[in-house]
Formats: C-alpha cells, sequence, structure tokens
C-alpha cells in the first residue's frame, strides 16, 4: 500500500491484446478525466506490453494527460504476474491516489492480484464513480475528496458506496459499456513517460500453449442500458436517434422483431423471446407498440421507459415511467436533457 | 502420485429469491429473510476437485470461512465425496473485505501443503470474484482464472483449458496452483446415499457445543460427544484464528481497507407507472431522477 496522497494521480489501464486497444479503457479515460479534472491531478494511463507504442496517440486523444509505459517481452501476453509487477512498480514509483481497470476477464484477474499485492482495497463492477466525503464516526474522522466506488450488491437489490479511506491508492473496477465514452479530441497528446520495471529475471509460473479468439458480438445481456427500438421508428436511416441515445448512455441499441424483420438492425441486437431476453437496469422502448413476444423478453428490467405516440400501446402496462408523444421530438429532448444532467453532475 | 487438494467453499444468501421482506426499513439487507445456499460456482469447485482426485490420486479437503451454521456447506461436501471439512470461524474475523477475507484463508490453508486449491469464480452475494486471486497472491500459488477443463496433471504442473470470454485459451501452470472455477465446467456429481445418510451426523464443535445448550445438557459432554465423532470420522475441524496464526491486523474490519460509506435499497418497481410529459422540463425531471438513483450517470 501506499500512503494518502493528495496530490496522486488518476490512473486507467489501458487493456491491449495483440496491440488492440478494448473499448474499455477509452470508457474509462471519460470517467477518469471528469475525476482528475475535480481532484485537479493529472490523469494518467498504465500502457503495458510489447507492441503498443502506436496506442499512445489514441490514449492522447482520449484524454490522458501521462502515459506510463512499460515495454516488455514479458508483457507479449497478458500474464498474471508479469502484469501485476509491472503494475506494482508503477505504483510504487508514481503513487498514484487511484487506478481503473475494465472489469474484462483480464482486469478481474488482474486488478485483486495488484490489490492484494498493494494490501489496498479494491471495489469490483462499479456502475458510478464520484468523488465525495467520507465520515468515520467511530474514529471521530472525516475524509474528503475520496473516490465513491458505486455498485450494486447483492443481485442488484442494494446500491452499496464503497470508499477506501487510507490504505491507497484506490482501486475500481468498471464493466465494458457502463461508462459513456466522450469523443476524441483530434491532435491532443500525451506526454509519455517510459518505465523499467524491473522484470527482466522475473520467472513466468505459466505458459500458453494455444489461444483462440471469437469474433466479437453484441452482448445484450451484459448491458446496463438499452435502447430498443421498433416499427415506429420508421427507417433505417431514423434508427439513428436509437443509436444516438444509446451512446449516450453508455448503453446498448437493440431493436424489436418488427424494427429486425424490416431491416433497421441485425438479429443479434434483437429483444424478445425469438432474439434476446434481457434485464438491464434501464430499458428504453422507443417505437414498439408492446407484442407479448417483445414483453417477455424485456419486463424484468429494473426500470422500463416507454416512448410511443399512443397512448394505448401495450407497451405502458409493462413501463414504470412513459412519455406519449412523436419519438422525434422526445428522443431529441431526451438526448440534451442527458447530456446537461450528467454535465451538472460531474461539474464539467 | 498424490495430490492434496483443498477446495475454497461459501455458503451465500440465495439473491435470486429475494422476496419483499429481503431489505430492512434502513436500508440493509435482512440477511435471515433469504434462504442460505451452497454458492453455485464452488460446486463446480468442488466437482473439479472430486475429479482430480478420482482421476490423478490425492485428498481433498474442504474449506469455509463463517459462522457455525456455515457447517451446512460443509457437510454437503463431505456427503458429495470430500475427504475433511474446516470451518474456520471466529468473532475477530466478522466484517473482513475480500482482502482480509484471502488472508485469513491464507492463513488457513498455509497449514495444509496443499499443491492445488480450487474456488468457484465468484459467489452470488457480491459477484465480486476477487477472492480466488487475492488467495492466490497471498498463498504465493499460481494463479489461473476461469477453467472451463482440466485438461492434465502432471508432479509439477497443471494444463487447463481457461475461458476468457470471447474465447479460451490452453494454458500449462506450475504447481502449487489456484485454480477459479466457471459455472460451465461441469456438472456437480449426485450425492451418494451411503455418504449422505454417514455424513448428516457431521459436526462441527461449535455445533454441538450449541446444540447441547439448547437440550440443556452439561457442557463437560461436548468433549466426550466430539471425541465419539472423532472416532467415526465425523468431525468438521474448527480452526480460530490463533490457531490459523493470523496476524490480527490484516483481519476484520480494522484489516479491510474498504469501508461502506452509504447503502441505498433499490426500489423494487411493479406496478407503479409514472407519466412524464413530452415537454423539455418534464424530461428534465426525469432524467435528473434517473441520475439520482444511480440508473444512468
Amino acid at each position: 500500500m501506499i500512503e494518502v496522497n493528495k496530490q496522486g494521480e488518476v490512473w486507467v489501464f489501458a487493456e491491449q491484446e495483440d496491440g488492440h486497444l478494448s473499448d474499455v479503457p477509452l470508457e474509462l479515460l471519460s470517467k477518469g478525466r471528469e475525476l482528475a479534472d475535480s481532484l485537479n491531478v493529472p490523469l494518467g494511463v498504465m500502457l503495458l506490453g510489447n507492441d503498443i507504442d502506436h496506442l499512445e496517440e489514441r490514449l492522447g486523444e482520449h484524454g490522458a494527460d501521462k502515459i506510463y509505459k512499460v515495454k516488455h517481452e514479458k508483457l507479449t501476453h497478458y500474464q498474471t504476474t508479469s502484469y501485476t509487477a509491472a503494475i506494482c512498480s508503477l505504483i510504487e514509483k508514481f503513487k498514484p491516489q487511484t487506478c481503473l481497470f475494465g472489469a474484462t476477464a483480464i482486469g478481474r484477474d488482474l486488478a485483486p492480484t495488484v490489490a492484494s499485492k498493494m494490501k489496498c482495497g479494491l471495489t469490483a463492477d462499479c456502475t458510478d464513480l464520484q468523488i465525495g466525503t467520507h465520515e468515520d464516526k467511530k474514529k471521530g474522522k472525516t475524509y474528503e475528496g475520496l473516490l465513491y466506488q458505486i455498485r450494486p450488491a447483492f443481485g442488484g437489490n442494494i446500491i452499496a458506496t464503497i470508499v477506501n479511506p487510507e490504505r491507497w491508492p484506490q482501486m475500481a473496477t468498471v464493466r465494458e459499456g457502463v461508462m459513456p465514452m466522450s469523443e476524441a479530441t483530434k491532435g491532443r497528446k500525451a506526454e509519455v513517460i517510459l518505465h523499467d520495471a524491473g522484470i527482466d529475471d522475473l520467472a513466468l509460473p505459466v505458459s500458453l500453449n494455444e489461444v483462440v479468439r471469437m469474433a466479437k458480438k453484441v452482448n445484450l445481456k451484459a448491458a446496463r442500458i438499452i435502447v430498443a427500438g421498433g416499427a415506429g421508428v420508421g427507417s433505417k436511416e431514423n434508427f439513428k436517434l436509437i443509436w444516438d441515445l444509446a451512446h449516450c448512455l453508455g448503453g446498448t441499441a437493440a431493436g424489436s422483431r418488427a424494427a429486425v424483420d424490416l431491416g433497421f438492425i441485425d438479429h443479434d441486437h434483437q429483444v424478445g423471446q425469438t432474439g434476446t431476453t434481457v434485464r438491464p437496469a434501464l430499458y428504453i422502448a422507443v417505437g414498439i407498440s408492446g407484442a407479448i413476444q417483445h414483453i417477455a423478453g424485456m419486463q424484468e428490467s429494473a426500470k422500463i421507459l416507454a416512448i410511443n405516440s399512443d397512448p394505448k400501446a401495450e407497451i405502458f402496462g409493462v413501463a414504470n415511467y412513459g412519455i406519449v408523444g412523436d419519438l422525434n421530438e422526445v428522443v431529441p429532448m431526451l438526448i440534451k436533457a442527458i447530456r446537461g444532467g450528467m454535465s451538472v453532475k460531474t461539474g464539467a | 502420485m498424490s495430490f492434496n487438494i483443498v477446495v475454497c467453499v461459501k455458503q451465500v444468501p440465495d439473491t435470486k429469491r429475494i422476496t419483499g421482506d429481503a431489505m430492512k426499513e434502513d436500508g440493509t439487507v435482512n440477511r435471515a429473510a433469504l434462504p442460505a445456499i451452497f454458492n453455485p460456482e464452488d460446486l463446480n469447485a468442488l466437482e473439479t476437485a472430486l475429479d482430480v482426485r478420482d482421476r490423478f490420486g490425492g485428498n481433498v479437503t474442504v474449506i469455509t470461512m463463517g459462522p457455525p451454521a456455515a457447517c451446512a456447506v460443509l457437510r454437503d461436501c463431505l456427503q458429495r465425496g470430500a475427504d475433511r471439512a474446516i470451518l474456520v470461524t471466529d468473532r475477530r474475523a466478522a466484517a473482513s473485505d475480500t482482502l482480509a477475507t484471502s488472508y485469513i484463508l491464507s492463513s488457513a490453508i498455509n497449514k495444509l501443503n496443499a499443491d492445488l486449491v480450487f474456488c468457484g469464480r465468484q459467489a452470488i452475494d457480491g459477484d465480486t470474484a476477487q477472492v480466488g486471486p487475492q488467495l492466490a497472491e497471498k498463498l504465493d500459488f499460481t494463479l489461473v482464472t476461469y477453467l472451463e477443463e482440466l485438461i492434465d496433471l502432471t508432479d509439477g504442473q497443471i494444463r487447463i483449458k481457461r475461458n476468457i470470454g470471447n474465447g479460451w485459451e490452453d494454458v500449462s501452470a506450475k504447481l502449487p496452483a489456484l485454480v477459479t472455477v466457471m459455472e460451465t465446467a461441469n456438472t456437480p456429481r449426485p450425492y451418494a446415499i451411503k455418504r449422505v445418510n454417514k455424513y448428516k451426523k457431521a459436526r462441527s464443535i461449535g455445533e454441538v457445543a450449541g446444540e447441547f445448550k439448547k437440550a440443556g445438557i452439561d457442557e463437560s459432554q461436548v468433549e466426550v460427544r466430539m471425541n465419539e465423532l472423532n472416532e467415526k470420522g465425523l468431525v468438521i475441524d474448527s480452526w480460530d484464528l490463533d490457531y490459523t496464526q493470523a496476524d490480527l491486523e490484516w483481519v476484520g474490519m480494522a484489516g479491510s481497507p474498504t469501508k461502506v460509506n452509504r447503502i441505498q435499497s433499490v426500489v423494487l418497481t411493479g406496478g407503479d407507472y409514472e407519466e412524464i410529459s413530452a415537454t423539455e422540463a418534464g424530461i428534465a425531471k426525469l432524467v435528473g431522477e434517473l441520475i439520482e438513483d444511480h440508473t444512468i450517470g
């Protein structure tokens, strides 16, 4: 563990495989940027690997101020031992206050191991991160500017806010698609700091015999927020409204069977009995009348918002919130309100 | 070959069967209202361990940390085929987060000269998947997460097919190793009736003491009863933190770096419906509510 260090930077782990960045670090950079700005500290990334120089540009454009780079052949493929050693070496030298990881297969292997080695706290699968104050009544102490690690627990029945007041760095993992990704700023550059993690003689206890990766498919089941469009959206062009709303929420776009049959969106994205059954935290149904086959696939969503011009549409029967109106007017208003609301919350 | 195999198991509240009274008014979880079950993926870890023993030789010790009631999952393991069961129980271990829990488990497993430790990938009460990797780090064992298939085991090495989400890896890892097991790895074997009947009588000392107290039997009889159970191989070992030689600085509340700042209960919706006016003001209010309750943002 490291001492509490208020000048410490906010760091994001730049997960990459075979020289390809995944989306999670870019999403984390967007959230990390907000956190770093509100703490008035730089935003850094931990970039580990062997063939990684070409990733610097994108990381800078997505908000990183500094790139802490560890380049080594022992980091070519992800290995718990070498990645943990390199990250602990970075943390011990540069003493960041916060380290964020994607809750991916790699992140959920790496982050707990690093936290164990550093003897610091770690909160898994955060759905929100904020900066706030913590009062320890027993100790009679108040801690300012801590990382609020907010996550559902007990099967989603409670929302817990976790803090690590004293043993730093403050560490958290976040699932892919949870944090919205902000747009890149062309030409924005990050300072690169090449670090020697001293792993030349490190023995690796695991050897990789074979790796098989499948093409990535949309994973509706894992989505926390789904924006689904139906026949009422009218055209494939107009379906852009659905994608826009999904993107600004960090959510996933989906469609009813009617929308898929009309060619507005691919079958992979179909929600319903013959598509995927989903239980997101928020399901927004846009221009979907609410056939029972569709409702069967989404009624267990924690919250449902229905937008439809027909006040008698079945979908309102399972909704928690309903907006009766023209989706071409309502959806843009919703996007505007979400962008406005988020910037108020983060103080950006 | 003979391998010392340890399986970590956990008794968890059945979060998939939450009923209305599962949450107390103050927003905390009413554990009493939730049925306690065997954490699902720990059953897959146990099955992997039993399979390793049957294929390659060795013995299987199951271990859990919790109150005496957690012996229910240990009995279940004995009935399914485990050779030995250990309950790590100590009031000073209460309120441990994943780091402190891993440390306590490591202090116990260090006494067992293990070649292999199997854990379920994650437990359904917290879904953190952190204790497995952290326990491997504390034990200084090789970590292999997400076992889908155990391909081979030799004297110094285990070969595993692991599920990496968008595909799989075939890896060889040096022993001693800690392996986390996915639900999709296997189907836990059915109980053998003979073992069920035998091991339903297995008890830890804490359980016997509790049962005797309730029945008004003198405390001095507890030791007599434990000796009887021991002769029949029906003792669930009970270890406290003095026995495991855990450093108390790293256990319980004090040993846990993470603290709870706030708990909010999720308002279970159903039936309630609110119509939002299709105006900027109406929509802004709705978005404000959704941000406030962490649905979005």
